[in-house]
């Protein structure tokens, strides 16, 4: 009988828990990941519209939770969401267009994508507390 | 379906044995070896066996096969050109996928950790079970398919023609690049994964081929092509440098324009 025949249970070999992260997938994950962000914010956004529309108590709760270090933080990380997921989605565009997928062309785009999304989201934060 | 955990049976022990250099070694390497036999009840192990790089070859391979040579005969591994043209010796060195044979020992920092490609049955130690994928590469049918009467010498192709294949004939079917893909992790039942769709469109942009459109309808499914969500680590892991994430863009973009 080859082992091929024995009814052994094989053992599934290591993939994530041996895998050394690459610049590619972990731009992928992130991608997902930050539109999955997005909705969370957007969803917080509609109850920020609709407690603005309903009463002032209301809209003292959330805008409270929204001045929080918690509330600044959620909000920090749905503004880093929205430029990350901007940027790589324009990769992406790119990329289902069929340009950029040379690997050099990829980790330049990649990065480029970190930095600007990075730099905007920074930015838009300095700008808006300056603006206060 | 995604699994982020290994099963029961196929969690690693990471302290297996330790062979150690021979006394006076200067240059010692450690090499971190998956081990996993069918013929006991156990779970996959790490055995560590000391390398004196002064009395061994440059390539992993080199050290794989004086391990087995001089210190365990267990050691199960593929290999057999030494010289990247087979695939054969296809693993997992250091975190990414690549070939034994081409993989310089000095490449790698600090001890040499190499498992199986990753995420496939295993037979035996640093053998994987490829007989899935290779299944997957029938579906595709890769070889030339014309109807036309044969002429009476070879089919000709212009070199604009000929140089479309450049970039796909070089490809080994080591499975390296779909092995590394975390959607042929999750999907590999039905999702073809790079290599063989790379080998896809081998055939589909072959001039002399004559059976494109039906070779695109065998690929137009949720899974066999579009679970490609452009990860690139197939193409950052391919020990040929080939490009399977632009062949399948390719195949992508072909679908959309016969529409």
């Amino acid at each position: 009988m080859s082992t091929a025949d024995r009814p052994v249970s094989r053992p599934l070999s290591p993939h994530l828990q041996v895998y050394r992260p690459q610049l590619t997938s972990t731009l992928s994950i992130s991608h997902r990941i930050a539109g999955v962000g997005l909705a969370l914010g957007l969803l917080w956004l509609v109850v920020w519209v609709c407690a603005a529309a309903g009463s002032g108590e209301v809209y003292g709760w959330v805008a409270a939770f929204n001045g929080s270090v918690i509330g600044r933080i959620f909000l920090f990380g749905w503004t880093a969401c929205l430029f990350f997921h901007f940027f790589n989605g324009i990769r992406h565009l790119f990329w289902d267009a069929g340009y950029g997928l040379d690997l050099k062309d990829a980790y330049t785009s990649g990065w480029t994508a970190v930095v600007a999304a990075a730099v905007c989201t920074i930015g838009s934060w300095l700008i808006a507390s300056l603006m206060r | 379906m995604v699994e982020f955990a290994l099963p029961a049976n196929s969690k690693v022990d990471r302290n297996g044995a330790t062979y150690p250099a021979p006394s006076g070694a200067k240059r010692v390497k450690s090499f971190k070896v998956y081990r996993w036999s069918p013929d006991d009840a156990k779970n996959p192990r790490v055995d560590t066996y000391e390398v004196d790089l002064d009395d061994c070859g440059p390539m992993i391979l080199d050290a794989l096969i004086k391990i087995k040579n001089e210190v365990d005969s267990t050691l199960t591994f593929r290999r057999s050109c030494r010289e990247g043209v087979c695939g054969s010796c296809a693993m997992n060195i250091d975190g990414t996928n690549t070939l034994a044979c081409t993989k310089y020992i000095d490449e790698v920092k600090g001890d040499v950790k190499i498992y199986p490609l990753p995420h496939m049955p295993v037979v035996k130690d640093l053998v994987p079970d490829l007989s899935g994928a290779y299944a997957q590469l029938a579906t595709v049918e890769p070889w030339l398919k014309n109807d036309s009467p044969a002429p009476e010498r070879e089919r000709l192709q212009s070199p604009e023609e000929r140089a479309k294949l450049d970039g796909l004939w070089e490809c080994i079917l080591c499975f390296s690049c779909t092995t590394s893909c975390p959607s042929y992790w999750w999907n590999g039942e039905r999702y073809l994964g790079p290599a063989v769709l790379l080998q896809a469109y081998r055939w589909i942009i072959d001039s002399r081929d004559e059976a494109t459109g039906e070779r695109l309808d065998q690929l137009e499914d949720p899974f066999r092509l579009y679970r490609c969500h452009t990860i690139m680590n197939c193409t950052r892991t391919c020990p040929k440098g080939l490009n399977p994430a632009k062949a399948i863009a390719e195949i992508k973009k072909m679908m959309v324009a016969r529409k």
